[in-house]
């Protein structure tokens, strides 16, 4: 299938829109009428021929116009990729990763030649070609964790593992949740979650931790996670909170389906091989709210859990003050009919 | 699902005799794909079909983690062991094929470190090997100490000196020579790691002379296989079946599991790692705890137990699988 | 004197012990203000240790006698420092030329010690093997997250950023790397609507 990707803007004038294709395709993340913070992690196999979950790395209609956005946030502000001095190797395993899966997934896209450590990259989306010395530094015009994830959807951290805890020492981070990298980096495991509430209590921190410390190479697993955002701004950073935080205000009852979104993180972790540090994709896709009712089972269903979220979680997660306004809106897609069971479409 | 599944079909392409006592095999994929790249210091667990007993023995990667082409291992002879140096001793010849586990590391290198100091006794040297290709390649600075025997049973030592005659050095017991450990720690820069594998008493060794001259532990690492051991024989009933799966004399728990058919958790098989920690729902006995990862006080409380190396002794033991 | 009792919080938040002797071939203690009082105890429990010691101490501005008391506790080295500033190309010295076997201790304010704990790692230190001890101000140094400005000496919240000047609300999430508290503008969603200033621990 050849993608035809959109011309679009997540800021400003906000022109993103999602296809029918892409909507049938969101990676809807409540599978029941309820929701609760776990691990819910999965092994990251190709699933549904044309989900998000077919391949390694996903791309879809938004690419080209999100590598746009991101080039635009590191202009303006450098500080949102950095990657410590020792993670260098990990960001060499992150290329690597990203080229082949991307050239063995989308041949028609992506192309990498690789003769030893003299590799080919040819970025057919963007009009990148570029011949480089893998392991060498010198041979890009900028570090191999910069270089690629300006051509990847998505944030990206690398977590180092040692002392029994993993290090968020490395990152590319311009289409995130409301944290910052710059203020994170160096953190382990525990610190850089210590914000989220009520999940400390419940223990599912040191359960996952323990599982990820024993991810393997060749396995890697996935989860969703999920947030409300007012206009498909893909850049929430707490850098600019004092500039796009005042947009939560423009909601009204008139207008909450087309600006507000229900805005799902695809998160998968990878063990890298050179450097043992795990990567941790986090892709962000959004959606109107007036887009996913066009899936009844959708729309029903994020009602009952909008409605029925902890008042700790819906602070946390950022859309506390406007929650009536939606769960009033979404109030209109839900006849009380059940839902079935699972994330995708009936 | 196990986490340790992840498997390569593999063919022996290479038996070489380094001494008496050590075996290098070399592991070329059988249908000529590459292998997968790893990280200095991780091991493979090595499944060894000797006869109607498979068995799965972890060990360290000792080449080149950037040659795509193979895996490398070293294996000493242990005449006191189960079987498994045996066995790749006397029945492994070239165009065999064995079945090798996707690389775990548990002894990677700490690569902030400003300097990266080794430690290294008998076939302890095995992780090192590789650890200092990967340094070479990154440019990092590093400096071997390694302790054998006698030059005859000293693997490597030859290619060791010849490649980093600055950086290695090489002590023989049967030549009374010995590690200035003391005086080596204490000259050590601020932001030096230090490394250490070998013989049990060895790491224990280094660790606590590393705690005694103030060394914070953050900067000590070290890698300590247990190899199972034998033990008086015993009865394990599964909790969820109420299936009773009973454990050889020289057979651990977790082989034992294995052989009953039960998808059991693990990665290093030598009571590192944690991944096979079980929970005990009832006991009436002694447990023979030999694990590095339950804390004594878990150990004292009796509701877990690492069955890749532990054991227990008395009338009935039940597990939670 | 009687020591601040930090209430419970989050993982990210630093936590502060009571300096206990270690074995060690060479000691580096860092204080500034009443954090001299908690290295004096130390001396007191290990006076041996001192003659492997070197001491930096920054006194408060308004002065007092402590760092007499220190210097007569015999350690091998003794820096009293105007500023942390001041005391800073000293300390990395220090640092540069220790060797492991070193033990480090920092004491006084979350201030002196979040820094000196900075250069410390940078240095190559295992954050998690340095000893510190809280005693004095309970001010903290916040990071402006929107112009990354720190402003030190915070005792309030919300404050205004000396930097950028927005309307800070300091959270307890800290960063080692910054060796800060994160400020984040409180009225981005309601400009011009501060809540009223409160003491940190009110």
């Amino acid at each position: 299938m050849t993608i035809q990707f959109n011309d679009e803007t997540f800021h400003d004038d906000y022109t993103f829109r999602n296809s029918d294709w892409a909507i049938q395709r969101f990676p809807f993340p409540f599978h029941e009428d309820s929701y609760m913070y776990s691990v819910n992690l999965e092994p990251h196999l190709s699933l549904r021929p044309g989900s998000v979950y077919e391949k390694t790395f996903d791309v879809d209609e938004h690419y080209v116009a999100e590598m746009k956005d991101r080039a635009r946030v590191l202009a303006e502000d450098p500080l949102r990729c950095q990657s410590l001095p020792h993670m260098t190797l990990a960001g060499w395993d992150l290329l690597e990763l990203i080229m082949v899966s991307k050239a063995r997934e989308y041949p028609d896209l992506f192309e990498l030649h690789r003769d030893g450590d003299r590799w080919h990259w040819i970025n057919k989306p963007l009009g990148i070609e570029q011949k480089f010395v893998f392991l060498d530094e010198t041979t890009l015009p900028c570090g191999p964790l910069e270089y690629i994830t300006r051509q990847a959807q998505g944030d990206y951290a690398l977590l180092d593992q040692r002392d029994d805890n993993l290090w968020m020492d490395a990152g590319m981070v311009t289409t995130q949740a409301d944290w910052s990298l710059d203020f994170d980096i160096g953190m382990n495991f525990f610190e850089w979650h210590a914000p989220v509430p009520m999940a400390s209590e419940l223990g599912v921190f040191q359960r996952a931790l323990k599982f990820l410390l024993n991810l393997q190479q060749g396995a890697p697993v996935r989860r969703l996670n999920w947030t409300m955002t007012v206009n498909p701004l893909l850049d929430t950073s707490p850098e600019n909170y004092h500039k796009w935080g005042v947009q939560k205000t423009a909601l009204t009852p008139e207008n909450v389906g087309s600006k507000q979104h229900l805005r799902v993180e695809l998160q998968t972790l990878f063990r890298l091989p050179r450097s043992n540090a795990l990567a941790f994709p986090i892709r962000c896709y959004l959606i109107r709210l007036e887009d996913l009712v066009t899936v009844p089972k959708w729309g029903r269903r994020l009602h009952r859990v909008l409605r029925d979220l902890p008042e700790e979680l819906a602070t946390y997660k950022g859309f506390i003050r406007n929650r009536p306004m939606i769960v009033e809106y979404l109030s209109q897609f839900d006849d009380g009919t059940p839902t079935s069971p699972g994330v995708f479409p009936d | 699902m196990s986490a340790g599944t992840k498997k390569i079909d593999v063919t022996v392409t290479e038996v070489v005799e380094v001494n008496d006592l050590v075996k290098r095999f070399r592991f070329e994929r059988s249908d000529g794909a590459e292998m997968p790249t790893f990280s200095g210091g991780a091991h493979t667990v090595v499944e060894m079909k000797d006869g109607g007993i498979t068995r799965l023995n972890p060990y360290s990667l000792m080449s080149d983690p950037r040659d795509r082409s193979a895996f490398m291992i070293s294996v000493r002879r242990d005449e006191q062991g189960r079987g498994g140096s045996l066995f790749m001793h006397r029945e492994v010849k070239v165009g065999d094929r064995m079945v090798l586990s996707y690389p775990v590391n548990l002894f990677s290198l700490d690569l902030r470190a400003k300097k990266h100091l080794m430690i290294a006794g008998g076939i302890g040297i095995t992780p090192f090997l590789a650890q200092i290709k990967q340094l070479e390649g990154m440019n990092g600075h590093f400096e071997l100490h390694y302790s054998v025997r006698t030059a005859a049973l000293g693997s490597y030592t030859e290619e060791l000196k010849a490649h980093y005659p600055d950086r290695v050095h090489v002590y023989h017991d049967d030549q009374g020579e010995a590690i200035a450990l003391g005086d080596l720690l204490d000259g050590q820069p601020l932001g030096t790691h230090l490394y250490v594998c070998g013989p049990k008493g060895m790491i224990e060794w280094v660790c606590r002379t590393a705690e005694e001259r103030g060394w914070p532990a953050e900067a000590v690492h070290y890698e300590e296989f247990l190899a199972p051991q034998s033990g008086k024989p015993f009865s394990v009933t599964l909790a969820k079946t109420g299936k009773v799966i009973p454990v050889g004399e020289h057979q651990s728990m977790l082989e034992a599991l294995e052989a009953a058919g039960v998808d059991a958790p693990y990665l290093c098989r030598g009571g590192a790692c944690g991944q096979c920690e079980t929970d005990v729902v009832s006991h009436d006995g002694a447990f023979v705890h030999r694990d590095h990862w339950l804390t004594d006080d878990q150990k004292a409380c009796g509701n877990k137990i690492m069955p890749c190396v532990s054991r227990f002794e008395g009338r009935s033991l039940v597990i939670d699988r | 004197m009687s020591r601040f009792q930090f209430p419970p919080s989050i993982r990210s938040r630093p936590v502060y012990g009571t300096l206990e002797p270690r074995r060690g071939t060479a000691h580096l203690m860092v204080a500034d203000a009443e954090g001299a009082e908690a290295l004096l105890d130390l001396a007191r429990a290990a006076p041996e240790m001192m003659a492997k010691a070197h001491v930096l101490y920054i006194p408060a501005a308004e002065g007092n006698d402590l760092a007499d008391r220190l210097r007569a506790t015999g350690p091998a080295q003794f820096y009293v420092g105007p500023s942390y500033a001041a005391s800073v190309s000293r300390l990395r010295k220090a640092l540069a030329d220790a060797h492991m076997g070193l033990q480090i201790y920092l004491a006084g304010t979350e201030g002196l010690i979040g820094q000196a704990m900075q250069e410390a790692m940078s240095a190559g230190y295992p954050a998690s093997a340095i000893q510190t001890e809280h005693r004095g101000s309970v001010a903290r140094r916040v990071q402006c997250v929107h112009c990354k400005g720190v402003t030190e000496n915070v005792s309030v919240t919300p404050f205004v950023c000396s930097h950028c000047g927005l309307n800070l609300f300091v959270r307890d999430h800290y960063s080692r790397r910054i060796a800060a508290f994160q400020g984040v503008c409180v009225d981005a969603e309601d400009p011009g609507d501060v809540p009223a200033q409160e003491g940190l621990y009110q």
